[in-house]
């Protein structure tokens, strides 16, 4: 019974291992038959995890608008994705003329692709994790660009207007924000001394880098937000502007795919911004009890989500030059001064214990005052030419 | 540490296959009747005028360019920040300059009015 709590997952991989190899299958194999078979349970619950996902975010979005939302089918609603997906089943899957039929068909299967793949290097509690791999934040960066490109191909593969202006600004934007995105993935991997996400999740034990670097959490938050392109960032399929941007020639489930893979991938970000930044699992007595591990990891990856569905739900779509501009202008630069900030106080105090904390969150606010001065500063400058455009000439 | 990348491999084809097979459950279950006004590219109401595949603005390739270059940069940034536990103080110094140096591109790009959305 005590390994049961102690190492759950470890005594189901054993018992598998050994029903398997009862049979007489040699053990290279068991053990392939067992990634499988982990691969297999780890991508459907995924995909039907998203099912919850889009039930949750429509209803809080429903709350936050001061309107009930999907209450019909079901207890609270709760069917109603389900119902949705039926729908969609029974919706005939329009192909437009002069679409090219090879990444046409590929785009929605390789956009989900690389949201499921991300959730391989995301450690789930102690010992319960896809792939443990010594590159996991380089990883990540990589699957995550997958997802630009499966846009991109649904955009110029479907010989529309709308859809290839959708894809261009992916481009703009998606390829922008991967730059401060990456530059804040190197601070956790400068403060564990390792990409890999096992690492980064044991070095939070003590204090998560939530308070040792602020401002770079911010940061990633922000860019993996339009990485992802939700609202205020989802100018690739502004529907005032693009009607659906790249996905508008698609119909029925393939359509539907996109949809499911956009909600789960801003799951997904939630997820690893809590682990880069949140502590993952650790929490009292979770090294102990494994799952009390899985459970503080869902209950932060699910406040991580709220609030973007909170932002999604309170801000207005920003302009496509004022995206561009925030990135280039406000958080890539913010980003490369945080990086540099943080690799020097690290080096100065790195055996001070407290101090070294209280150092790092000084540095970090000091940061984040002066930023917010000239944006003071800048948004004064603004007004002024505004409500005096001569000048002093006149 | 290669039956890891197994599991990866194993997840990726998954996640290729599960979609396909929703999607291949839709084509077998949802109506096939295309038409040539169905199948026409959407365009509002009115009929599309000329090629799809129309000149954009070069702005979009600038801001690839600058992407290249911090990609780059990102690249050679993440072997420094694994091994930041074993470097000596100048060393992490030296990393500093490198960001310097780079933050002088983004500047000069700045100055030039690339930035700039227009």
């Amino acid at each position: 019974m005590d390994q049961i709590l102690g190492d759950p997952f470890g005594w189901f991989n054993q018992l598998l291992r050994s029903l398997l190899e009862g049979w007489g299958l040699s053990p290279g194999f068991t053990s392939f038959v067992l990634n499988l078979l982990g691969a297999f349970v780890m991508g459907l619950g995924v995909l039907l995890l998203t099912l919850l996902l889009i039930w949750a975010e429509r209803k809080i979005v429903a709350r936050i608008q001061d309107r009930l939302g999907p209450n019909r089918v079901g207890p609270f609603g709760i069917l109603q994705t389900v119902a949705d997906l039926v729908k969609l089943v029974t919706k005939e899957l329009i192909v437009p003329v002069g679409a090219d039929l090879g990444p046409y068909n590929l785009a929605p299967l390789l956009a989900v692709m690389s949201v499921v793949g991300l959730w391989a290097v995301v450690p789930l509690a102690p010992r319960l994790l896809g792939a443990d791999i010594n590159v996991g934040v380089l990883y990540v960066v990589s699957i995550g660009a997958i997802s630009t490109l499966s846009i991109l191909l649904a955009g110029i593969s479907s010989n529309n207007k709308y859809a290839i202006l959708g894809a261009f600004r992916t481009v703009a934007q998606m390829v922008s924000y991967a730059v401060p995105l990456v530059l804040a993935l190197i601070v956790p991997t400068l403060l564990a001394g390792s990409m890999g996400m096992v690492e980064i999740v044991e070095e939070q034990r003590s204090i998560w880098f939530l308070v040792i670097a602020p401002v770079a959490a911010l940061i990633f938050f922000i860019s993996s937000i339009a990485e992802v392109g939700r609202a205020p960032f989802d100018l690739l399929e502004a529907e005032s502007e693009l009607v659906a941007g790249f996905h508008i020639e698609y119909s029925g489930l393939r359509f539907g795919m996109f949809f499911v893979a956009e909600f789960l991938h801003a799951f997904t970000i939630s997820a690893l911004t809590a682990t880069l930044f949140l502590g993952g699992w650790q929490g009292p007595g979770a090294a102990e009890y494994p799952l009390l591990g899985l459970f503080y990891f869902g209950i932060k990856t699910a406040l991580v989500y709220f609030v973007v569905i909170w932002i999604r739900g309170s801000f207005p779509r920003i302009r496509i030059d004022q995206m561009n501009q925030l990135n280039w202008k406000l958080i890539t630069p913010l980003a490369l001064v945080s990086l540099m900030v943080t690799a020097v106080v690290e080096k100065l105090v790195v055996d001070m214990g407290l101090i070294r904390i209280g150092v790092h969150l000084g540095a970090n606010l000091l940061l984040l005052a002066i930023t917010l001065w000239a944006l003071r500063a800048y948004a004064r400058a603004v007004r002024r030419r505004v409500e005096d455009p001569m000048g002093s000439q006149t | 540490m290669v039956g890891q990348w197994v599991f990866i491999g194993l997840l990726l084809i998954i996640g290729l296959i599960l979609p396909a097979v929703v999607i291949l459950f839709n084509w077998l279950l949802g109506p096939r009747k295309p038409n040539s006004l169905k199948n026409s590219i959407y365009e509002c109401g009115i009929e599309t005028v000329g090629e799809t595949w129309v000149q954009l603005k070069s702005q979009y390739y600038i801001f690839a360019l600058i992407f290249v270059v911090f990609d780059v940069e990102a690249v050679f940034l993440l072997p420094w920040a694994v091994a930041y536990d074993k470097l000596q103080f100048y060393m992490v110094l030296e990393g500093v300059l490198f960001i310097l140096i780079l933050a002088a591109g983004l500047v000069y790009a700045w100055r030039k009015g690339v930035l700039e959305w227009v």
